[in-house]
């Protein structure tokens, strides 16, 4: 039987402590009126106002999302065909070399990543911009949405879909009905991570990204370069919030789904 | 099991993946190997199709060694290099020394904590990682948080901010769940009576732990420190916003290369080499993964 | 083959005549005195106590949630009662760590260290008590060669087939030379055939050390086989403590005598006692119940005849009129080889077990389905019971 010692529950709060008082003291400051970090000036929320009056920082998101959602999507359909292919697929000629490509740029440092796919786009005349950005997202993150897929993919039982083709599914048919619904949490999952991991990227948006086509972290970098800013700690309050929005919408999502089950 | 034609479904990740990743990647080892010009885009030769062999010929000659030879004579990359591999690996032992308690003590919590343990994990990694980041900067400077705390406790102030430690801070930070997942997994999964034997036979409670605990988790120890030193050699974010300009590492000099010097040649120069000391690291973790999956 | 067989019977009659617990001078090695224990809401252990002496094999037997696991791994140190002593020589270890007491565990899982060898999984308690390294090479020697392991020191536990296991989880728990070994569902992991063999094996291995073991299962089978005495556990107390042969023919209780192996409980009231016996009224039995003796009853009294079914009759005509006798139809028929047991239903609709040894090749007029048969049994072979 498994009791955390005084010691084990020390060691996990103290963990805990230091992954999120950084975040807490962001989000307090954000509601600081003082433009000073170890002041405190009372309550306000004039950085928020700030914030809304600021048009580059308001295109910056716009553009973000825009790329977020498109390059997310990509990555998935791709990711899951990728997945599909390396738990079903047998052993195809090429199979070493695809798993290869899979994995590389998981554990690829960015920069690498996003200098190469630089050069592509240099070599093939592309003018870099919006499409670009979105490309190289939608690359770097199928990885990360095959690994999601490809996990559930291989732990679903294969007999459920030969069952379907007994009861007279014809293959495609008993993917259709069977394994796709049955994956499909994961597949929503591999879309958040591809999704979150294109809003958070800054290296590969530098990199690829051309006038017009400033990218959150872009922005945010290039402010952040300046110094300590109050408005950062707003926009920044508004990401965790809607990312604490989103969690907490799984969780509940989750929660239901199993109540019923 | 019949396969049939499932592996058709490769084709289209296949492709893309050989023009997005495959493709660029021997354009950088290429451009390694070229000269910077003052055209744009600032390298040569160029590859010149309307003339035909003789073109290629032309491109082949224009090859060489240069943006490497370089390299090793310019201090700024031999100590960007070595400062990158050291930083990586202390932030490694200071991630191993810390994350090993915490995920040692999330494992001795009943699965319904666990659960909720492992989400509260995972849960900062969902937030924009240039924010943590940036939210160190008001920690760490001079007249920041951490030095008012200090001051009011009466302790002299530390310079942090800039400086190869706040790095490190920075580093032990971000990649805190990377350390401390891989970790929990093979403690999580570790069979209690273990413990209990170990104890019948009169080890302590300390004694079963080095001597059994301890050992059997050395595949999480290794999983989690490559997972971690792998991207941290080539991290730029961090040393960019916590490092000062004293603090050189290999991600942070392509960026420079790249953006401010404007020398692609010796960007991707460094970026290859980068990528050849990371190779065995890479390897090793992959073989790691294959051999846990069996 | 030969030899074993001789070894089991010098076992046999080495036990006859051990029997410590008889003897009012004898001290307890183990003695549990009004041990509780609670997790939450539920009452584990309640109040028990039980001696258990040196050099005796004794198993504890119940079914799952009976509290006999709880109760070994107290006197293991996993677990501090809440109420009452645990003496081991006279001294209480109830709050000792498990480290520190001079007791040691065969898991049911074996919990083998898979990071070592046999050789050293055999060594971790010698280690542990820093004993220099050539005795704690050469003890390890003698271990491997007690289990019969010689030359697999250097295999990791994955390497083992399952028994291997069991023997080096064995050897590693005596290495230590505790005073006394607890065994949980030793045998749960390993098949029949095995589980038969070892058995055997176990009790000559315990016979030869002259250390204390104390098995914890849930097979009657199990633990009427090895055990010197056994304790029938239900619901955190301890029903009945004797010989095997004692609870499985004296069973204190319905759920004892059930629990041990199978039994046909037929009701009735004390109607009269005299020289035959007691003779008792029934419903499902219209000649009425007569047992050679019992416990003084109140007339009227209810109370219930245990028979087992292999002291049952099975007739194919009608016996003599009297007590004890009752007619029915095959309903089953089980076929086991050496024995046959038969389901009989009476005219009540109740079922009866009858069992019969298979003693001849060929019988004449076999028993089959739908059969009418009548049943008997000797007053002597019913246990009058009143719980």
């Amino acid at each position: 039987m498994r009791r955390p010692s005084t010691f084990n529950r020390v060691s996990v709060a103290a963990g805990l402590a230091f992954l999120y008082a950084p975040i807490v003291l962001l989000v307090v400051y954000s509601f600081n009126a003082s433009r000073l970090v170890t002041v405190w000036g009372g309550f306000s929320t004039r950085w928020y106002a700030a914030l809304l009056r600021d048009q580059q920082m308001l295109d910056a998101i716009w553009v973000t999302l825009r790329v977020g959602v498109i390059s997310a999507t990509l990555a998935t359909v791709l990711g899951t065909l990728a997945a599909v292919a390396l738990v079903r697929g047998g052993r195809f000629r090429g199979r070493t070399a695809f798993s290869g490509m899979v994995y590389a740029p998981l554990v690829m440092p960015e920069v690498i990543l996003g200098l190469s796919l630089l050069l592509l786009f240099v070599s093939l005349g592309l003018p870099r911009g919006f499409w670009t950005v979105t490309l190289s997202h939608a690359t770097v993150t199928l990885c990360y949405a095959t690994v999601v897929v490809q996990a559930r993919l291989a732990s679903f039982d294969g007999a459920l879909e030969e069952a379907a083709q007994d009861l007279g599914c014809s293959p495609a048919g008993a993917f259709l009905r069977v394994t796709l619904p049955n994956i499909a949490p994961a597949i929503a999952a591999a879309w958040m991570l591809a999704f979150t991991l294109s809003l958070d990227d800054l290296v590969i948006a530098s990199f690829t990204s051309g006038p017009g086509a400033t990218t959150l972290p872009m922005r945010l970098y290039s402010q952040v370069r300046l110094g300590v800013n109050p408005e950062i700690n707003a926009v920044s309050t508004l990401l965790i919030g809607l990312v604490t929005l989103g969690v907490l919408a799984a969780y509940l999502v989750q929660r239901r789904r199993a109540d019923r089950a | 099991m019949k396969r049939g034609r499932t592996w058709l479904a490769a084709i289209p990740p296949y492709l893309w993946l050989a023009l997005f990743f495959a493709l660029p990647f021997l354009l950088v080892a290429k451009l390694s190997l070229s000269d910077t010009a003052l055209a744009i885009p600032p390298y040569a030769p160029r590859l010149d199709w309307s003339r035909g062999v003789a073109g290629v010929m032309a491109f082949v000659r224009g090859l060489d060694l240069e943006a490497y030879a370089r390299l090793p004579q310019d201090r700024i990359y031999v100590s960007a290099y070595a400062s990158s591999l050291r930083i990586a690996a202390l932030a490694t032992a200071v991630l191993l020394v810390l994350g090993y308690p915490i995920a040692y003590g999330m494992s001795r919590f009943g699965p319904a904590a666990r659960q909720a343990l492992v989400m509260a994990v995972i849960l900062p990694f969902w937030t924009s990682f240039l924010i943590r980041i940036y939210a160190w900067i008001a920690i760490l400077k001079p007249a920041g948080l951490l030095n008012s705390l200090l001051a009011q406790v009466g302790l002299p102030p530390l310079q942090l901010l800039n400086s190869e430690a706040g790095v490190i801070i920075g580093l032990v930070y971000a990649y805190l769940p990377f350390m401390v997942l891989p970790l929990y997994a093979v403690l999580e999964k570790q069979d209690e009576s273990l413990l209990e034997a170990a104890q019948d036979l009169g080890a302590t409670r300390a004694g079963a732990f080095w001597q059994v605990t301890f050992p059997l988790s050395l595949r999480g120890v290794a999983a989690g420190a490559l997972l971690c030193f792998i991207p941290m050699v080539g991290e730029f974010v961090i040393p960019d916003l916590l490092g000062g300009s004293e603090t050189l590492m290999l991600g942070r000099t392509v960026w420079t290369e790249f953006f401010a010097n404007r020398d692609w040649p010796a960007a991707s120069a460094v970026a290859i080499v980068l990528l050849a000391t990371l190779l065995a690291p890479i390897l090793l973790f992959q073989r790691q993964q294959a051999k846990v999956l069996r | 083959m030969s030899a074993a067989l001789n070894e089991r019977r010098g076992v046999g009659a080495a036990r006859s005549t051990f029997a410590p617990w008889e003897d009012p001078a004898a001290r307890p090695l183990v003695s549990f005195q009004g041990v509780s224990k609670r997790f939450g809401d539920h009452q584990a252990v309640r109040g028990l106590s039980l001696d258990i002496y040196e050099r005796e094999f004794f198993a504890l037997l119940g079914p799952s949630g009976c509290g006999k696991t709880t109760l070994m791994r107290m006197l293991a140190g996993f677990e501090a009662p809440d109420e009452g002593q645990i003496l081991l020589e006279g001294r209480d270890i109830a709050r000792l760590p498990p480290h520190a007491r001079p007791v040691h565990m065969m898991f049911q899982s074996y919990a083998l260290f898979p990071h070592l060898s046999v050789a050293q999984n055999i060594a971790f308690g010698l280690k542990q008590q820093r004993l220099p390294k050539a005795e704690i090479a050469a003890r390890v020697e003698e271990m491997l060669a007690l289990v019969r392991l010689e030359g697999l020191q250097r295999r990791k536990p994955h390497e083992l087939s399952g028994g291997q296991r069991q023997r080096v989880a064995l050897a590693r728990a005596i290495a230590p030379r505790p005073r006394i070994l607890l065994l949980d569902e030793p045998l749960a992991a390993l098949d029949r055939r095995l589980r038969e063999e070892t058995q055997f094996e176990l009790m000559n291995l315990q016979h030869e050390l002259g250390v204390t073991f104390m098995i914890v299962t849930h097979d009657q089978e199990e633990a009427m086989v090895v055990a010197d005495r056994l304790a029938v556990m239900r619901e955190g107390e301890v029903v009945q403590v004797g010989r095997p042969a004692q609870v499985y023919e004296a069973p204190a209780d319905r759920y004892v005598a059930g629990f041990l192996g199978d039994v046909n409980l037929f009701e009735g009231r004390m109607e009269a006692q005299g020289a035959e016996g007691l003779r008792f009224a029934s419903a499902e039995v219209p000649g009425g119940l007569l047992a050679a003796e019992g416990p003084q009853l109140a007339p009227g009294a209810s109370a219930w005849l245990a028979v087992r079914p292999e002291k049952m009759g099975l007739h194919q005509e009608p016996p003599p009129e009297g007590a004890n006798r009752m007619a029915g139809e095959v309903h089953d028929i089980g076929y086991l080889g050496d024995w046959t047991t038969y389901v009989v239903e009476l005219s009540s609709g109740r079922r009866v077990k009858v069992a019969r040894a298979n003693a001849s090749r060929q019988v004449e007029r076999p028993v089959s389905w739908g059969d009418k048969v009548w049943l008997s049994f000797a007053p002597d072979s019913a246990v009058v019971l009143v719980r």
